[in-house]
C-alpha cells in the first residue's frame, strides 16, 4: 500500500524539473484536508480521499518531503444531468514536510472510508526519552 | 437550511459552475485555510425525468452512522464523523477535518416516491437513489385528431 523512496540521492535539477512538470491527466487538482497530529510515539496524518480506495492511492517519501497523491474515481450516472454541484471531479494531491525524523520502516497507511490514515512512528533519536532524576 | 434550485438558462447554469470551480480553485490556493470554511459535507445532484441521484461526500463517516430521510420533496442527510484516535495526549499540527454531527437538507427537482429510495455507500461517497413519485412523472398527451 505504501511506498516509499529510501534516501534517494536528489539531482540537483531534480526539484526545478519537477515544478516545471505538467500533468498528463487532464483534471483538476484538489488539496485534501487533513489532520496531522503527534502522540508519544507517531506523528499521524489523516486525510480526507473520497471516492479512493487502496488502489488508487500513491505515498511517496522522498528524504523528508511526504507527497499524497490520489486518483479518485467519479461515478458520472447515465443519462442523468448534473443540476447542482458542490464538489468537482479532480485528483487529490499534498505534500508535507516533515521535520521530526521518521522510522521509514515502520510506516503504516491504511485507506477506509475514503479516508488517509497514515502512521509514521518517531524515530529513536525524536522520541522523548524520560529522564530519572535522582536524588543525592 | 433548505437549498432551493432554480431552473436556469444554461449560460448562467455554466457562469454559476464556474464561479464554484472559480472558490474551489482560490480554496485550493490557499492552504493555510484548508478549504474549512465550506459545508460539510459537500453534495451533488443529477437529475432526469425518472428520478434524482444524490452523491454526497462524507469521508471518514461510518455507514453506520449516517441518517437519511426523505419529507416530500426534501432530503435530509445526517450524521456523525468520529475522530479516528479518540485519545487525549495527541497534539494537533494542523486541523482541517471536522468532526463531531452534522446534518443537511436539500430540496429535490421533484417529490419522490419514499418507499423506493435506495442509498448505497462506497469509499466515502454516499450515493441516494430517489424515484421520482408516480403523480408527479410527466405525461405524454395524445393529440387526438377529430
Amino acid at each position: 500500500m505504501a511506498e516509499e523512496t529510501k534516501s534517494i540521492e536528489i539531482k540537483k535539477e531534480t526539484p526545478l524539473a519537477e515544478e516545471k512538470t505538467e500533468r498528463i491527466r487532464e483534471r483538476r487538482v484538489y488539496l485534501p484536508r487533513t489532520d496531522i497530529y503527534e502522540t508519544r510515539d507517531d506523528l499521524v496524518l489523516v486525510m480526507d480521499l473520497p471516492g479512493v480506495d487502496e488502489k488508487n492511492v500513491d505515498i511517496m517519501l522522498e528524504k523528508n518531503v511526504l507527497t499524497i497523491k490520489a486518483y479518485p474515481t467519479f461515478e458520472r450516472p447515465e443519462n442523468y444531468t448534473l443540476a447542482y454541484a458542490e464538489y468537482g471531479e479532480g485528483d487529490f494531491e499534498r505534500s508535507f514536510a516533515l521535520s521530526d525524523e521518521i522510522d521509514r520502516e515502520h510506516i503504516e497507511a491504511r485507506v477506509k472510508n475514503g479516508t488517509l490514515y497514515l502512521r509514521l512512528p518517531k524515530a529513536g533519536a525524536a522520541k522523548p526519552t524520560k529522564i530519572a532524576v535522582k536524588a543525592g | 437550511m433548505i437549498y432551493r434550485r432554480y431552473t436556469m438558462p444554461s449560460i448562467w447554469e455554466e457562469m454559476n459552475r464556474m464561479q464554484r470551480e472559480m472558490e474551489r480553485l482560490m480554496q485550493a490556493f490557499l492552504p493555510e485555510t484548508g478549504r474549512v470554511s465550506t459545508v460539510f459535507p459537500a453534495i451533488n445532484a443529477w437529475t432526469n425525468d425518472e428520478a434524482e441521484i444524490v452523491t454526497v461526500e462524507v469521508p471518514g463517516v461510518d455507514p453506520k452512522d449516517l441518517d437519511i430521510s426523505v419529507v416530500n420533496d426534501v432530503l435530509t442527510i445526517s450524521g456523525e464523523r468520529k475522530p479516528e484516535d479518540p485519545k487525549d495526549d495527541i497534539r494537533y499540527h494542523r486541523r482541517e477535518r471536522v468532526c463531531g454531527k452534522f446534518s443537511r437538507s436539500i430540496q429535490l427537482a421533484f417529490p419522490v416516491n419514499a418507499d423506493k429510495v435506495t442509498a448505497s455507500y462506497e469509499n466515502g461517497i454516499l450515493k441516494i437513489v430517489l424515484p421520482r413519485a408516480e403523480a408527479d412523472k410527466p405525461r405524454k398527451i395524445t393529440v387526438k385528431s377529430a
